[in-house]
């Protein structure tokens, strides 16, 4: 009987919100009085695979086909399979990432395990009932589901947990691979792109986002958003109809339709704050808005605000942010 | 080529979400319902395809009969028929089983729904029929194509980039924007969906591996503190010490 947590790689290091996976995977461990291990596939450092101990992982398995450095549903599907089954895991933990629910849902199946996607708290185990808290109604509100099968699946919802780092000691690294058949890799990608970020931090996993919309009156005023979230440490994103007029590219778009996030601090420029739009942000901790219209229904969703023209502001946000200790 | 396009029948995004009966339920009451947002692109993309290759779009919905006029509505957009499985869906798993008896029955060539429903926000649905079935499934897709009479070519979001896939039929796709513009009904549309077959059938057995125990609402925000734009910089320093987040 185990906890197992599977961590995504990027460049080499693990993603933040696969840190937190591990982090929710540790404590369900010690909750349940077992141990957690986690398992890890394709492009990732060992060395950031035995710093997983800081998040309470005792062991990780490390599959390094070169040919998994890119995702490979049914061959991850096949390899955290045959890493559940040798550790007897009871509870199988992944970020809600795209790649994290893909493979929590084909092993639901493979498996026989309840899955639960989007969850927002750590579980609550009490005789045999087995609780999550997950996101429902697009942020509006929460459900709290059993999951009725001896295997239980959990995707964490992205920045919902906090990073544990206990000071504990290194995590052992074992190799583990399956036997892979070439069926296994029918929807292998032709091609991989990932956005240049020019240094910045990736939008679905970034503490802080700084938004703009129509009100930032045209893409040519767009450097004063990428300024404040250079001085921040945060990543960019748009409102629908800014990514609709092509001001801004569809993958930043954040809303109903678009990307949900869930930052600790949300900064909206120049956006009105449409039910669309607050569907996709309305998880964020701490929200400020800043627009002109002092009606603007943002307002009324934000936890700080400015009435005045985005572009006056900004500047002004840049400069107190420049004047900030680092 | 045969197209099967799932719909969920939701709350519309501007309803008020309360619950009833000791938070069990949901309260449906002055709720308007329409078609997941998501399903939208997934529909208009298969009727684009069917328009440009020939063959049929069938709507598929596990639910009960108040989604009739939604149903309705997508074959008003143009699907040529539709099948309702008469059940509530209870969760995730329960609803991929009814869509994969269905589809196995049909012999679809691609299976396409939304890459969420926004009451339930799952993501779970479509790679679950994919597995179910023993064909690809390509989630979130952006982009689809045909590439020959066999093989499609999607683009598919991951965090941080894009890739792309090349399937060969039959596989299962979830769809997000900007695949397609969504289209309306035309009076037309609306007029044909009228004698358009929709069929009714029982669930075929299933189980649900979870149970939704009860609900809960955030709290609510304790309002906006309002900073005068002429000392803007002033909100940089709350930031950091009064809400903590810099």
């Amino acid at each position: 009987m185990s906890v197992l947590v599977f961590v995504e790689g990027l460049n080499g290091e693990i993603k933040k919100s696969s840190l937190e996976a591990a982090s929710y995977g540790s404590q369900v461990a010690q909750a349940m009085g077992t141990s957690a291990t986690a398992v890890a596939i394709g492009d990732v450092h060992e060395d950031a695979l035995a710093r997983l101990g800081e998040q309470g992982i005792s062991k990780v398995l490390y599959d390094a086909d070169d040919r998994l450095k890119q995702f490979v549903a049914d061959a991850y599907v096949k390899v955290i399979a045959k890493a559940a089954q040798q550790e007897s895991a009871k509870v199988l933990v992944f970020s809600n990432s795209n790649i994290g629910a893909a493979v929590g849902s084909k092993l639901a199946v493979r498996l026989n395990g309840s899955l639960a996607t989007n969850v927002t708290e750590l579980p609550k185990i009490d005789g045999g009932n087995f609780t999550v808290t997950r996101g429902v109604f697009s942020g509006k509100a929460f459900a709290q589901v059993n999951l009725t099968s001896d295997l239980k699946i959990i995707a964490v919802k992205k920045n919902s947990t906090d990073i544990i780092s206990n000071g504990g000691t290194s995590a052992t690294v074992e190799k583990i691979s399956a036997d892979l058949a070439e069926s296994d890799f029918a929807v292998a990608p032709k091609e991989t792109v990932m956005q240049e970020t020019d240094g910045g931090v990736l939008l679905p996993e970034a503490e802080i986002v700084v938004s703009g919309g129509r009100g930032m009156k045209g893409p040519e005023n767009w450097h004063l958003i990428e300024e404040l979230a250079k001085e921040l440490g945060a990543a960019t994103a748009c409102s629908k109809p800014v990514s609709d007029i092509g001001w801004r590219p569809h993958h930043e778009h954040v809303g109903q339709t678009g990307i949900t996030v869930s930052p600790n601090l949300y900064i909206a420029a120049g956006i009105s704050g449409a039910i669309q739009h607050l569907a996709g942000v309305n998880s964020s901790k701490v929200i400020v808005v800043i627009n002109k219209d002092p009606e603007a229904p943002f307002f009324k969703a934000a936890d700080y605000g400015i009435v005045g023209d985005a572009l006056e502001v900004l500047p002004k946000l840049i400069e107190a942010a420049k004047a900030l200790d680092k | 080529m045969k197209i099967l396009v799932c719909i969920s029948n939701v709350p519309d995004t501007t309803s008020k979400i309360n619950f009833t009966g000791d938070n069990k339920e949901f309260d449906k009451n002055g709720v308007q319902y329409v078609i997941n947002p998501w399903d939208e692109y997934a529909l208009t993309r298969a009727i684009e395809l069917k328009e440009a290759k020939g063959g049929s779009v069938t709507v598929l919905n596990v639910g009960e009969a108040d989604a009739e006029p939604n149903i309705r509505k997508a074959l008003a957009i143009g699907a040529d028929d539709a099948i309702r499985v008469n059940a509530h869906p209870k969760d995730a798993f329960f609803v991929a089983q009814q869509i994969t008896a269905i589809a196995k029955e049909g012999g679809y060539d691609m299976i396409l729904m939304g890459k969420e429903s926004i009451d339930y926000n799952g993501f779970q649905v479509h790679n679950m029929v994919g597995e179910m079935m023993g064909i690809p499934s390509v989630t979130p897709a952006f982009k689809l194509d045909m590439v020959d009479d066999s093989t499609a070519r999607l683009e598919r979001e991951i965090e941080g980039g894009k890739e792309v896939v090349e399937v060969k039929l039959p596989f299962v796709a979830s769809a997000q924007q900007p695949m397609c513009e969504p289209r309306i009904p035309n009076m037309r549309g609306i007029m044909t969906a009228r004698t358009k077959p929709l069929k009714v059938v029982e669930a075929a057995g299933g189980e649900a591996k979870s149970e939704y125990v009860n609900y809960s609402k955030p709290e609510k925000k304790s309002g906006v503190k309002l900073i005068d734009a002429d000392n803007a910089g002033e909100l940089i320093k709350l930031l950091r010490n009064e809400a903590k987040v810099l």
